[in-house]
């Protein structure tokens, strides 16, 4: 007994000595990296504003990760990584857990992005009003004949409840940003684990009914025309009318740095802010201004 | 030369003592590891226990971002997706082992036997995305459920995960029944199918019932094609469709929200917390085998 804690001892030691060891190693090295890790609906956009940045910059490294919006944050806030992709505002919670870490948070508006309700093309419905929508996801509305469709049942499609999309969509689609408000996804709702489990069941299925970032949205999926309530005109989600804000769902994307960036870090926020903004509508997003 | 004989023994002792106790260390830290395993699963979800109420951590809502922990939708998932494994899998699988132990010539076990070892190999997401693109869509288009993501199609896949471990196990079962006994049932004036029936399989029950536990334990604790293929939807499993609805297993949740909680918070104390509900759950099913094949051994393995 006595050797196996032993051994147990010493793998602790073993472990508790790699960081150490590695974080002594860092100076050495020219190459800088910057760590990058977050929101999945950024996933995309990072990947490119990374690679064409390294191009140009051959001394920095840039290695980005998905993963959803609360694992960059975490990760940021546990130090592992310089840079956090959120689709969403930090919460009061995260704010005081990176607090109590020593960290102040420093947030970016990077891009902007619509959320796009898609259906199976094959589909009759055209065009929802929020309330149709907010209706429909707490379970009030169960068919697509309610909604001018066919007799057929509504399969709800969301976004697992570790991603951004999914609280915007809760707090500005079922909520209607109503505080005060406490509807909840219907339990029916099918939680994806990724972007590519609701492409698939919405090509698949014509009684599905999702969400999803527009830079998301393949050709064979519907998209539906959205209005803020009825006396309002439905909106595409388009770049255009992303960016008069005429189509009613649609948000900053951030990035958070663990305090005031410096260094590579800022440099590359600089640029993601400056010449990086051309790559953001060949991604599906909508750039600032 | 004497002196030279001591020292060889000598050396030779130490030597053995090295070797006998390095293995100790690797026997008693395998036992040390599953203490720490359980040690840690207990210090990080026993917590939620006081954090919330009971009556919320068993209810029927599962809603962690609002701090509503209900575990029954996960319990009740888990378990309609694992009996519809094993309702599949296991007259599947005993009976294909009775197959290839018993009753295949010669030449189809050799094709056989490895084939089925081959299925066990495939990773279990490969399954999972099969089963997104193909099983869900046939399920919805041949039985009408309004989506194929169901508990069915989860079941159904895991089934074809626990087979190749059911049918080895078994088969293995019955290849240890002395061929004596296969003769004594033939001398008696049984069928051949009245000998495997009666005589084979009763007797290799221990076995098969150990078999039919580790396809369990395959099932219960699989997580990737869950995930893909059962819809995630945490609502209550009670209605008589609930086989061709949704379902959100124990597993799925932790693997799915794990990678977002914050360390500490009350949302990771709660899926430590269904750590904690899985882990017994195993532990009563590998118990119960275990004792019901204690009990068959102490009357001799034949009813």
């Amino acid at each position: 007994m006595v050797f196996g804690w032993l051994l147990l001892g010493m793998i602790c030691l073993i472990a508790a000595c790699k960081p150490q060891q590695s974080s002594s190693n860092k100076p050495a090295i020219s190459v800088q990296t910057i760590e990058n890790k977050g929101s999945d609906t950024l996933v995309n956009l990072a990947l490119s504003w990374a690679e064409t940045y390294m191009q140009q910059n051959p001394e920095v490294r840039i290695s980005v990760t998905g993963g959803g919006t609360g694992t960059g944050i975490a990760a940021m806030i546990n130090g592992t990584v310089n840079i956090a992709n959120a689709s969403r505002e930090m919460t009061p919670e995260e704010i005081a857990a990176a607090e109590a870490n020593g960290i102040k948070p420093v947030e970016f508006a990077v891009a902007r992005d619509a959320i796009a309700v898609v259906v199976n093309p094959s589909n009759p419905v055209n065009r929802l009003t929020l309330q149709q929508l907010s209706s429909i996801y707490t379970g009030e509305i169960i068919n697509w004949k309610e909604v001018g469709g066919e007799d057929r049942p509504i399969v709800l499609l969301s976004r697992e409840s570790n991603s951004g999309t999914y609280v915007y969509f809760l707090e500005n689609v079922i909520r209607s940003g109503n505080k005060e408000s406490d509807l909840l996804f219907s339990p029916d709702t099918l939680l994806m684990p990724s972007s590519e489990g609701i492409s698939v069941e919405v090509r698949q299925n014509p009684n599905a009914l999702g969400y999803d970032g527009l830079g998301y949205v393949t050709a064979d999926q519907k998209v539906l025309a959205v209005a803020k309530n009825t006396r309002s005109p439905y909106v595409l989600p388009m770049i255009e009318t992303v960016n008069d804000r005429s189509y009613p769902i649609s948000r900053p994307l951030y990035v958070y740095t663990a305090g005031e960036p410096t260094g590579q870090v800022r440099t590359y926020l600089d640029w993601v802010l400056g010449d990086g903004q051309t790559l953001v509508s060949k991604l599906g997003f909508v750039p600032l201004n | 030369m004497l002196k030279i004989d001591y020292k060889e023994t000598s050396l030779h002792r130490v030597g053995e003592f090295g070797i006998e106790s390095a293995i100790r260390v690797l026997g008693f830290s395998s036992i040390g590891f599953v203490l720490l395993i359980f040690y840690f699963l207990l210090r990080e979800g026993l917590p939620i226990f006081y954090e919330v109420p009971l009556s919320n951590f068993f209810g029927t809502r599962w809603y962690p971002t609002f701090a509503l922990f209900g575990t029954m939708p996960l319990v009740l998932g888990s378990a309609l997706v694992t009996i519809t494994a094993i309702i599949i899998s296991v007259p599947l699988g005993v009976a294909t082992a009775v197959f290839v132990g018993e009753v295949a010539p010669d030449w189809a076990r050799e094709i056989l036997k490895p084939m089925i070892e081959v299925l066990a190999g495939i990773p279990s997401v490969v399954l999972g995305f099969f089963g997104m693109n193909f099983v869900a869509p046939f399920i919805r288009e041949t039985l009408g459920a309004p989506t194929g993501l169901t508990v069915f199609a989860g079941g159904l896949i895991l089934a074809y995960m626990a087979l190749p471990t059911i049918i080895s196990v078994a088969e293995d079962a019955l290849d240890t029944i002395p061929e004596s006994y296969r003769d004594a049932g033939l001398a008696m004036g049984a069928t051949r199918w009245q000998t495997i029936w009666r005589v084979v399989v009763p007797a290799a029950r221990s076995g098969i019932i150990v078999a039919v536990m580790l396809g369990i334990g395959r099932a219960i604790g699989e997580t990737m094609v869950v995930m893909m293929v059962t819809g995630n939807a945490a609502r209550m499993p009670l209605g008589l469709d609930s086989l061709f609805r949704p379902a959100r297993t124990m597993t799925a949740t932790i693997a799915a929200e794990m990678g977002e909680v914050a360390q500490g918070g009350v949302h990771y104390h709660a899926l430590f917390g269904i750590g904690i509900i899985l882990f017994l759950i195993t532990f009563i099913i590998n118990l119960t085998a275990a004792s019901s094949i204690f009990s068959k051994r102490r009357r001799g393995g034949l009813r």
